[in-house]
């Protein structure tokens, strides 16, 4: 066994891990942050997707004992604690981005990674941006949507509530 | 699934991985990013004993000048291999082919050194490290040495590291004066592994190709030189008839893999279509 201490959503945790525990399996098994999903065996999908350190990781190919003395964010530990959603979670809402819903945790995690980055993508950056996640429902058109509309009312460059394809005129 | 279990080393300098390495017996791994090492261990292809985690050298990670080549710790990210300005000014062509290695989530812990170590053929920076003619630093139980990238891919998955043997740095000679380059990278869908690839690294000298440099991913067990496109480009005016004549030698002394993907004699066009391309993308420069 192997000691980690991690912070989670803001919450520090020390626990005794096997070395081979997967940061997800100790993010759902152990902390019961069953937000975070295991959606493939081959770390294809994405849907795993948490930020280590600020930066978007699939926790399916990670090891615990790698994030040790790391933060970790989960897609519970972006709402507010009186559960105002958080931007990018209200425009997946707003633009209809889901239909199962489970891939959507790694596409929020993964859309907040690239927002930070980059606050207003242009559609093709969009897409380039989450080429780590897949989705087997939505054909990703109300997902791209949902990622401009969030990068526009994050910036404080949002025209209306709801999302426009046209971001070279927010950009103007 | 969840990998069989190990014992988990995690070494904070090269000294202490060596040491690691060498008392951890044959059934050991050494771990960096872990982009492929973890699907591996997840699918259990793979059991190690031990696992010695490279995550925490300071001394593996970082890009520095060295007098006419820059060297690159082998635990430097993908994604910090995309942005830094060195690799950008002196070596674009790594730049670039890092972009396209699979996902923002795998640039941010897969590593250079890594996916050399790794070597898998259809793996984009094995066949950049070889067409720009890298020097390989290792640390070993005897010290250390240095392996040119042309005779470090020795098969598929197989290098010349022996065991016990850790990849430290990557030196790559900067770019001259006068050359461009271009990575011409053919996939099926985003996130993709190369189906075939091509990178060029020319210098133009009035209109025509004086000198070239022309690498080949997954047309082999290793990453490949077209030795024959290289010799065919000498003096080859810059237009689509000269390049795509010179690019028709692309396939020669390959050994294209059939596979999901693709049969060898589709890649062997590939190539040829890849590497006209690339040639004049990088000649466009
Ligand atoms: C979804 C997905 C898509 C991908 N797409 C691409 C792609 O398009 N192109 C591409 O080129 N790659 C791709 N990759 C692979 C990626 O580039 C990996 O980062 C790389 O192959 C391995 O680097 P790593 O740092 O993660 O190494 P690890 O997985 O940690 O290790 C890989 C192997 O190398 C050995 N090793 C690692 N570092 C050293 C060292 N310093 N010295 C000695 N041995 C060492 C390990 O023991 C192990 O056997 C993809 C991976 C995934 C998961
Ligand atoms: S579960 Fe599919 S990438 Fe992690
Ligand atoms: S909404 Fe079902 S997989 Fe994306």
């Amino acid at each position: 066994m192997t000691q980690v201490s991690v912070t989670v959503d803001g919450v520090v945790y020390t626990d005794e891990v096997e070395a081979r525990t997967l940061l997800v399996h100790y993010l759902r098994e152990r902390l019961g942050k069953v937000g975070t999903v295991v959606g493939c065996d081959t770390s294809n999908c994405g849907s795993c997707t948490v930020l280590l350190g600020g930066m978007s990781v699939k926790s399916c190919s990670v090891l615990a004992v790698q994030a040790n003395g790391s933060e970790v964010t989960t897609i519970e530990g972006l709402a507010a604690a009186d559960g105002t959603l958080h931007p990018v979670q209200q425009a997946f809402y707003d633009s209809h981005a889901l239909q199962c819903g489970f891939c959507t945790p790694g596409m929020v995690m993964a859309s907040c990674d690239l927002l930070a980055e980059n606050p207003n993508p242009s559609e093709q950056e969009v897409r380039e941006g989450i080429e780590g996640n897949l989705c087997r429902c939505t054909g990703y058109q109300n997902i791209v949507k949902a990622i401009q509309a969030a990068g526009r009312a994050m910036s404080g460059t949002a025209t209306s509530s709801t999302a426009t394809s046209n971001t070279e005129a927010v950009r103007a | 699934m969840i990998p069989a279990s190990f014992d988990y080393v995690r070494p904070s300098s090269i000294a202490e991985a060596v040491q690691a390495v060498g008392s951890a017996g044959e059934d050991a791994k050494v771990l960096a990013g872990g982009q492929s090492l973890l699907p591996v261990l997840r699918l259990r292809m793979s059991y190690p004993d031990t696992l010695i985690d490279l995550g925490g050298i300071a001394e593996l990670r970082g890009v520095r000048e060295d007098a006419d080549a820059i060297v690159i710790g082998s635990m430097t990210t993908h994604d910090e291999v995309t942005r830094h300005p060195l690799i950008k000014q002196y070596a674009p062509l790594l730049a670039q082919a890092t972009e396209t290695v699979g996902d923002r989530q795998v640039r941010h812990l897969g590593t250079f050194g890594g996916s050399l170590s790794h070597a898998d053929p259809a793996g984009d920076l094995p066949t950049v490290a070889l067409t720009l003619d890298a020097q390989l630093h290792v640390e070993g139980p005897n010290g250390s040495r240095v392996i040119a990238a042309k005779d470090f891919f020795l098969d598929y998955l197989t290098t010349a590291l022996e065991p016990g043997e850790i990849l430290t740095a990557i030196r790559i000679p900067k770019l001259g004066e006068g050359w461009s380059s271009h990575y011409e990278k053919f996939n099926r869908v985003a996130q993709a592994w190369s189906i075939v690839s091509v990178a060029a690294v020319v210098r133009r000298d009035n209109g025509a190709i004086a000198e070239s440099k022309i690498g080949l991913t997954n047309m082999g067990s290793t990453p490949l030189r077209a030795s024959a496109v290289e010799g065919a480009l000498v003096g080859a005016v810059v237009s689509p008839e000269a390049i795509g004549e010179a690019s028709s030698h692309a396939a020669e002394g390959t050994n294209a893999p059939s596979d999901l993907s693709g049969r060898a004699d589709y890649r062997n066009h590939l190539a040829k279509v890849l590497t006209k391309r690339a040639v004049l993308a990088a000649a466009h420069r």
